[in-house]
Order: C-alpha cells, then structure tokens, then sequence
C-alpha cells in the first residue's frame, strides 16, 4: 500500500438551492477540485460518489455515470462506482477512492458526494432520511432519526447528568463557526435560549438542535502523495481511513449513549496513523443533532465518557481554545447536511484548515485534522486522519 | 409498504415471537437465524429457536415525538420508547394510556395490541404492539380520550400480544 494524498478540493455553497439541479452542483464540486489540483481530467483513472437517496429524492439511480456523462468525460469510459452509506456515504466514498489509490490500481481518482434534499417536500425529505435507520423494527413503530437520537439524550442525561443546555451549546457553536464560512446554510448566530425555546422535534431535542435537509456538493482528488508535488505545495496525506458497522437498529446496542462504531473506527484510525486524540488540532465531527456531537466527542477519545457537555461549557473547542478546534466549518448543523455530500465537505474543510487557507475560521495548530461522518443511529462510522505534509 | 411485506411479520409484530439461541440461551427479539453473542457463530446456525416473550417489561429511555414519522401525523404528540423485555431484548415502541409527562425512566409496562398507521385513505391498515403502564392502569389514564381506542374497537381486541 502506498500513501495517498488529497491533491485538491471543491464545493458548493450548501442550502436550498432552489434554482440549481443534482448534475450541476456535482459537476461543480469536481471541477473546482480539479482546477484547485491543477489537473486535467485526461488524467483522471476514476471517479467515486457518495450518494444516499437519488432513487428516492429524485427516482434516479445510477448516477456515477450520469455525473461522468455530465461532465464530459462519458466517452473517456471511466470506471464509475456510487456508494451508499446513509448520512456516512461520502466518507465511505473517500475510504474507497483511498484504498483504489493506496491499491496502486488507480493514480488519481476524483471522490464526490452530493445530495439533493429539498426537491421533496420536508416531510418526505425526513422520511428518506428515516430510512438510515432500521425500517421494520424502528420506523414502523413511529420512530423517526431525531427520535432515536432523543432517546440516546434521555438516556445520556439520565446517566451523566448532561442538561439540556449542554446540548444546546453544540448548536450555538455551530452557528458562531458558519458565521464564518461563506458556504454554510445557516450563517446566523443563536443563543442557547433561543435553541431552548425553539419548537420542539423529539424531546429533549427540538428544532435548533437538529441539522437541516439541505442542498449540496464536495469533491477532492486523491493520488499518490510521492506524485503530489507535481500538482500542489501544499499535499495532505491521508494518515488514517477506517470505517467501522454496528448492529443497525439502536435498540440492539451495547450501550445507548456510546456508538460502539465511532469507538472502534476511531482506534482503528489512530493506531494505523501512530497518533492519539491529543495531537489533533481540528476536527470536523458528526454533529446531526446536538446530542450526537456531545456523544462524537466522547467516542472518538476527546474527552471521557460522560463529560463531554461540561468540557464543551468550558469554551476547549472553540477558536480560542485548548482545542481541538471543533466543526470550523459550522458541522453539520449549521454547514448544513446534504447527506451523501457531508463526509466529503469536512475532507474539504480539513483540508483548507490544514493549509491555513481557513480565513476567519482559520484553527490554530492546524497539522493534524480529523473527520468523523455517521450513517444512521451509528450503524456505519467512518473516522480519516488528514495531515499537512511539510 | 407492500401487504405481504407487513403480512410476512405478523407473528412478531401481532405476538412478540422472538427466537432463543440454544447454544448459549439469549433471547433475541426480532428472530434471528444466527446467534450475536455466540463466539463460535456457525454453533447456533440451526440451533436458534422459536421463543415467545411475555409482553412486560421497563421503559430504558422515551421521547415526546411532535415531528410525526410518515403515516404517523394524527398521532403527535406521541411517546416512543426504548423498552427492556423481562427477558432481554429491548423494543421499539409507543407508550399509550399515559399522559406524555407522566412516563418516565423505569416505569414498567405491558406490550398491549394497538393500530400502528394507515398508509393514506384508502392504503393499508398496519397493526402492532405499543405498550401500556403496568401499574395502576386506572389512575395513570389521561382525562382526554385514547387516540387509539377506536381501532381496538375495530379489531375486537383489547388484550395484549403474549398476555394470555
């Protein structure tokens, strides 16, 4: 295996973009990549997608080659592969695009992910969303994806004493760091009363503690990082991608308020970097709702079980604090969630962190970056370690 | 849905059929065809067997869910539920004849028979458990009326799957 480096990164804005379609924001996230990696798609051996829904939000399937086509490389016949994941498909999509790279099968690959939530109306657009949890056993007994997150913040409360303001903060942070992030669907700052009084969704969770069905594409190119210099000063290595499974409904858990996934893709990836959660300096988490964020925290080694809403009261991970700086981006709340476009756009933010091109986002002690993207109630947890390369 | 596709799991969803690994004897609700916990899988391929649960069991953690899933929307506010089977398995399900703010950690319950949704007018009629407090049924019902008591009616069946 050999190592592989992201070479470029593109994206478009995130948010209901009423008057843009699914092929025109895809193919705009993978051309920036390329003009950011210098590259001509002549040079391209492949092209990975992650996808959630296309089927069921715009009953089109099969959309690798209907991006390729789109974006005039259908009669280059490149191999094209969509990949599924629920909310985690664009992580997955990254892991896969790695391993074809590390494989030594393809140079450079071009790794999307899109998602085009809001063609369907909300309610359809929850329910597609739904579908990542278990069908027969969760969602026929009228459990939605909030739901089953609320009841992992029960439970969490219940065992650690988190309060409702704990969770709260997960949302403000958000707000405060999209503010920053010209791309983001929500770039308004909230305060915790207003997330406290907003209506609410699943108790304990309501309306502000829950991300949005947003609009979206990300796309980076990957290739072999000994080549890397030809096309960028500034490559970022791949020091770790891991993916991990649990079982798919959450009533079937170890433990309600820990995912047993996220614990183990997180190992995985620090041990086959030879790093630990102290030397990350800025990481782009799975924040879909409030809870999840506090939990992510926890499971990915940063904080102890348990502790993560008082250490996040503590201001750690904000801008000016001990860090990791968390969700520079604005996370999934306020970024914005196009399903199968969100594990690739925290590549794309960690990416310009690591570069110090972050603007007035920018992290300090930026070297090492983590990513985290969840599929469903934690059924699927994809964990990568980007890396600046001096 | 499909009608087969809901008809196929009426044993479990109308009667709590659940499945017990003869190797190792956990109790897994739904069945399965392979044993989780056993470290030697291929022991319990053929072993796991047919496994009745008794409906009682204790809330593990709920939520007032006010953004209905699909099929659900005549129902909010409505309790879901994580509950502990007296035999293990947790299940997934709605707390009824309980006012909301009355449910709370621990509180025991009782699998009762209940509609689940409609799929529209004119679709499909799915059926299921929910469950109901276990102690003092009377004095815990709310004053307003049981959103679910017409389709009891209908069914001509007030008792519980697994109570008999």
């Amino acid at each position: 295996m050999r190592d592989v480096a992201i070479l470029g990164v593109g994206m478009t804005k995130f948010g209901e973009l009423w008057d843009r379609s699914f092929r025109e924001i895809g193919i705009e996230a993978g051309l920036q990549a390329l003009v950011d990696a210098k590259m001509s798609s002549a040079q391209l051996s492949a092209v990975y997608f992650g996808n959630m829904a296309a089927g069921s939000l715009m009953d089109q399937e099969h959309i690798a080659p209907l991006i390729l086509d789109y974006a005039g490389l259908g009669s280059r016949h490149l191999p094209g592969v969509r990949i599924e994941g629920g909310g985690a498909s664009g992580a997955l999509a990254l892991h896969q695009g790695y391993l074809a790279v590390a494989s030594g099968l393809y140079d450079f690959v071009v790794v999307g992910g899109a998602e085009k939530m809001t063609d369907v109306p909300d309610e359809r657009g929850n329910a597609i969303a739904s579908a990542t949890a278990d069908h027969e056993w969760e969602v026929v007994f009228g459990a939605t994806l909030p739901s089953l997150w609320a009841l992992m913040a029960r439970r969490h409360m219940h065992e650690y004493g988190t309060t409702r303001e704990d969770l709260a903060q997960v949302s403000v942070h958000d707000h405060e760091m999209a503010s920053r992030n010209p791309n983001a669907h929500y770039r308004n700052p909230i305060t915790v009363s207003q997330v406290l009084s907003a209506g609410p969704v699943a108790e304990p969770l309501g309306m502000l503690d829950c991300a949005p069905l947003s609009d979206g594409a990300a796309a980076v190119v990957l290739g072999p990082l000994e080549e890397a210099r030809r096309f960028t000063d500034t490559p970022v290595r791949i020091a770790a991608s891991q993916v991990a499974t649990d079982t798919m409904a959450l009533q079937h858990r170890r433990d309600l308020t820990t995912l047993d996934a996220t614990v183990e893709a997180a190992q995985r990836a620090f041990r086959q970097a030879r790093r630990a959660p102290a030397d990350v300096g800025v990481a782009e988490i799975h924040d879909a709702y409030s809870i999840a964020g506090l939990i992510s925290l926890e499971d990915l080694g940063f904080v102890a079980k348990g502790a993560a809403g008082r250490e996040f009261a503590s201001g750690r991970f904000s801008l000016g604090g001990t860090g990791p700086t968390v969700n520079p981006s604005g996370g999934l709340k306020a970024q914005g969630r196009p399903f199968g476009a969100v594990g690739i756009a925290q590549a794309v933010e960690l990416v310009r962190q690591l570069r110090g091109d972050a603007g007035k986002r920018q992290a300090p002690r930026a070297t090492l970056g983590l990513a985290h993207d969840v599929g469903g109630t934690g059924a699927t947890s994809v964990v990568h370690l980007l890396e600046r390369v001096n | 849905m499909s009608i087969a596709r809901f008809w196929r799991e009426t044993p479990r969803r109308y009667n709590l059929g659940g499945s017990k690994c003869s190797s190792c004897s956990t109790v897994f609700f739904p069945p399965r065809s392979v044993c989780p916990t056993c470290s030697n899988h291929r022991a319990s391929i053929g072993r796991m067997v047919p496994f009745q649960l008794s409906g009682e069991g204790e809330v593990l953690s709920y939520t007032v869910v006010h953004e209905a899933a699909e099929g659900f929307d005549m129902q909010v506010p409505y309790v879901l539920a994580l509950v502990r089977t007296t035999e293990g398995p947790i299940l997934t399900g709605q707390i009824v004849n309980l006012d909301p703010g009355q449910v709370r950690i621990g509180l025991p319950v009782r699998a009762t028979f209940r509609k689940l949704r409609e799929e529209g007018k004119a679709g499909v009629i799915h059926y299921g458990y929910k469950f109901s407090p276990r102690e003092d049924d009377d004095a815990r019902r709310p004053a307003a009326p049981d959103r679910d008591e017409a389709s009891v009616r209908a069914t001509g069946s007030a008792q519980g799957p697994g109570v008999a």
